[in-house]
């Protein structure tokens, strides 16, 4: 069974779609109304945080995750990241005429189970189809709302000069699992996708702390580009430590063998959190075993530098050429 | 080796230099990996201020000349030819076009892939790039000896291989060459031996073969500050558990049964007599210069890039005013900004 032109033409069949495949997984009171928009109800006086991201990551299905997954973990992150606690998410569908019902249908389980994990509710969507040859299987887009608790300020432009820099573990797994499963490399790995939903991580940190300047999840461009960001609105430099980068050795085997640099890999689960130097322990602690300060806010112009293992100083550039397209 | 050991052995050494590098040294690497290795760690960072270290024309996309670039446009572009090919030289410009912007061009990661894609799709004709120094000809090489045994009908390489030796001969004859040092490639060492290196007793420079790990390259240095402290020209062996005295003999022999000198063009610095290789005579059938017809007008340098010159080591990236303006990773001008392992790409991503 494959997608036909019907299932995106407003009639029986996609009607009877949209309850069978959609509403089977995802449905909660808000979706099940049904109705052209999904009314809700704020829960006290408090700031909204709203974010909208498009999934257009090949393959669909990958070690550690697919593109229903991503589809939620990218938008609950990018609300995490700036303090909200998400609640809603749309969930927009194109997808393209002949595309197995199958492959829809564990996409589909995938975003309501990764949904229940983050504590979101798909409130609204749509489903769109498009002939074959226009599309590429399936797209996504999802936009989410959350709230910011009072007290909560989490920006790229508060980092100071003596803060600490930390992240949750290893770098680079998502885009490296994506490029061994794309490429075929000579060998085979276990290297996964770290694709997970950070909004329970980030709650837990700021409550345990009120030292938090800013978190930034690394995506597409990596850990070296968030820092420039973050060097960037802050107007400081960030100093990293060689030694302190968490890296797999399977990635680095994989970035060696096709010049990849780590620092400049995307990553889905993670998280970089710039803190008050004082509160860096409990946040570690907090933040799992793979977790470890990389390096430190100084004073300066914007600029990102690394000491090296060997004691040496270089500079580090944002990410200047794509190292692998499509990989969210 | 241990890295307590490395960052208790890695300031000694510094040390050291700075206290024997009494007058000015310049020393030049002619090696893609060492541009990199040297970058990535910030060796320069732990070096005096009388030692500099430059690039010499050590990356084997960076000096494939613009001619030789439009030849493989042509071929890409040619119906019924797939040309194979390392992923750096799909961006390399030729004199209008990339070789990416090609019909058929793949991106391989072996020569042998070349020789399974011939094997698969019988009815197109394959080309193999041929890039590289004494490091990637003997596998080029191996790859015509298999197509050959094969009677493989649908394959061949299109030469562009460049030999080490001549490039450094042409930069000491070099009346205004200020250098002192060599830093020699420790892959191409491999395959060649230390004996390659013996023509370089008779000059007026130290060099050192060096590894690739930080503690290889900070060891070399020293021992290549020594050497020319001592006026000592005899090229030093610092990566023995690599490089033999003789190198692989079986690999050159290789090299040398199916490839012969021939002059060729290096990107900026122009023609060295026999510092190319040419596939012999009794190979002409796998010669891609012989089964197709190429275009061999010579295409200019672009205006104003300063590539030439800082393959000589004469000029530093950001002497060159396109050099982070017009000319960027993202949009190359010069083949030295184009390959990850060129002097203006380390230069732009790391300085």
């Amino acid at each position: 069974m494959t997608i036909t032109m019907n299932h995106g033409a407003g009639g029986r069949i996609m009607h009877e779609f949209i309850h069978a495949s959609i509403l089977a997984h995802l449905g909660n009171d808000l979706l099940l109304r049904m109705d052209d928009a999904a009314v809700l109800e704020p829960s006290g006086p408090c700031k909204i945080a709203m974010t909208t991201d498009s999934y257009v990551v090949h393959p669909l299905f990958f070690p550690g995750g697919d593109i229903g997954k991503l589809a939620i973990c990218g938008t609950v992150n990018d609300l995490s990241t700036s303090g909200a606690i998400p609640r809603w998410l749309t969930l927009s569908f194109i997808l393209e005429e002949g595309f197995p019902l199958e492959s829809l249908d564990r996409i589909i389980a995938s975003i309501g189970a990764t949904a229940r994990e983050a504590g979101v509710l798909i409130v609204t969507g749509d489903t769109k189809v498009v002939e074959k040859g226009k599309g590429d299987g399936i797209f996504i887009n999802t936009a989410g709302v959350g709230f910011i608790p009072e007290g909560v300020n989490l920006s790229t432009h508060n980092a100071r000069p003596g803060d600490s820099v930390l992240i949750n573990g290893p770098m680079g797994n998502h885009e490296a699992a994506l490029f061994t499963v794309r490429e075929q490399l000579p060998f085979t790995t276990t290297i996964e996708s770290d694709a997970a939903p950070l909004n329970h991580l980030v709650q837990k940190l700021l409550g345990l702390s009120s030292g938090i300047r800013s978190v930034k999840d690394p995506t597409r461009g990596g850990v070296a580009s968030a820092l420039w960001e973050i060097c960037d609105h802050s107007s400081v430099t960030i100093t990293v430590q060689e030694d302190a980068l968490p890296v797999d050795p399977q990635v680095r085997g994989v970035c060696e063998l096709v010049g990849f640099d780590p620092m400049y890999m995307a990553n889905e689960g993670k998280i970089i959190v710039v803190c008050d130097s004082d509160h860096k322990e409990v946040l570690l602690a907090a933040m799992g075993p793979g977790a470890s300060c990389i390096g430190t806010v100084c004073e300066g112009a914007p600029s990102l530098t690394m000491a090296t293992s060997i004691g040496g100083i270089r500079r580090l550039s944002m990410m200047e050429n794509i190292q692998l397209p499509r990989i969210c | 080796m241990h890295s307590a050991t490395v960052k208790e052995k890695v300031p000694l050494l510094s040390e050291e230099i700075a206290r024997l590098a009494t007058r000015p040294l310049t020393f030049m690497e002619v090696c893609g990996t060492h541009t990199m290795a040297i970058a990535r760690h910030g060796i320069k960072s732990l070096l005096p201020p009388a030692i500099s270290i430059v690039s010499g024309p050590g990356c084997p996309v960076c000096v494939t000349s613009a001619t030789d670039i439009e030849r493989a446009i042509t071929l890409g572009d040619t119906p019924g030819v797939l040309v194979a090919t390392f992923g750096d030289m799909i961006k390399v410009p030729g004199e209008k076009r990339t070789l990416g912007s090609a019909t058929n061009v793949k991106v391989i990661y072996s020569p042998l892939d070349a020789l399974e894609l011939a094997r698969k799709s019988p009815h197109l004709q394959v080309v193999l790039l041929g890039i590289g120094f004494e490091t990637t000809a003997p596998l080029m090489a191996a790859a015509v000896l298999q197509a050959r045994r094969e009677a493989l009908p649908n394959f061949s390489t299109l030469s562009m291989h460049k030999m080490v030796p001549q490039a450094l001969s042409l930069l000491l004859s070099d009346e205004n060459s200020a250098l002192s040092g060599f830093i020699l490639p420790g892959h191409v060492s491999a395959i060649t031996g230390r004996k390659y290196y013996n023509f370089l007793e008779g000059s007026a420079v130290s060099s050192v073969i060096a590894g690739f790990e930080p503690l290889d390259i900070m060891e070399s240095l020293y021992r290549l500050v020594q050497a020319c402290m001592a006026h000592d020209c005899r090229p030093i062996n610092n990566y023995p558990r690599i490089v033999k005295e003789e190198g692989n003999t079986k690999a050159m022999e290789t090299l040398f049964r199916v490839f012969e000198p021939c002059d060729t063009s290096w990107r900026g610095i122009g023609t060295i007599p026999l510092s190319g290789l040419a596939l012999k005579e009794e190979f002409a059938q796998f010669d891609a210069s012989a089964r197709f017809d190429l275009p061999t007008r010579e295409i200019p340098e672009p205006k104003g890039c300063l590539c030439g010159a800082i393959l000589m080591g004469k000029a530093l990236p950001d002497s060159c005013r396109h050099f982070g303006t017009a000319c960027t990773p993202s949009f190359p001008i010069g083949p030295c900004m184009v390959s990850t392992e060129g002097t203006c790409a380390a230069w732009f991503k790391y300085h």
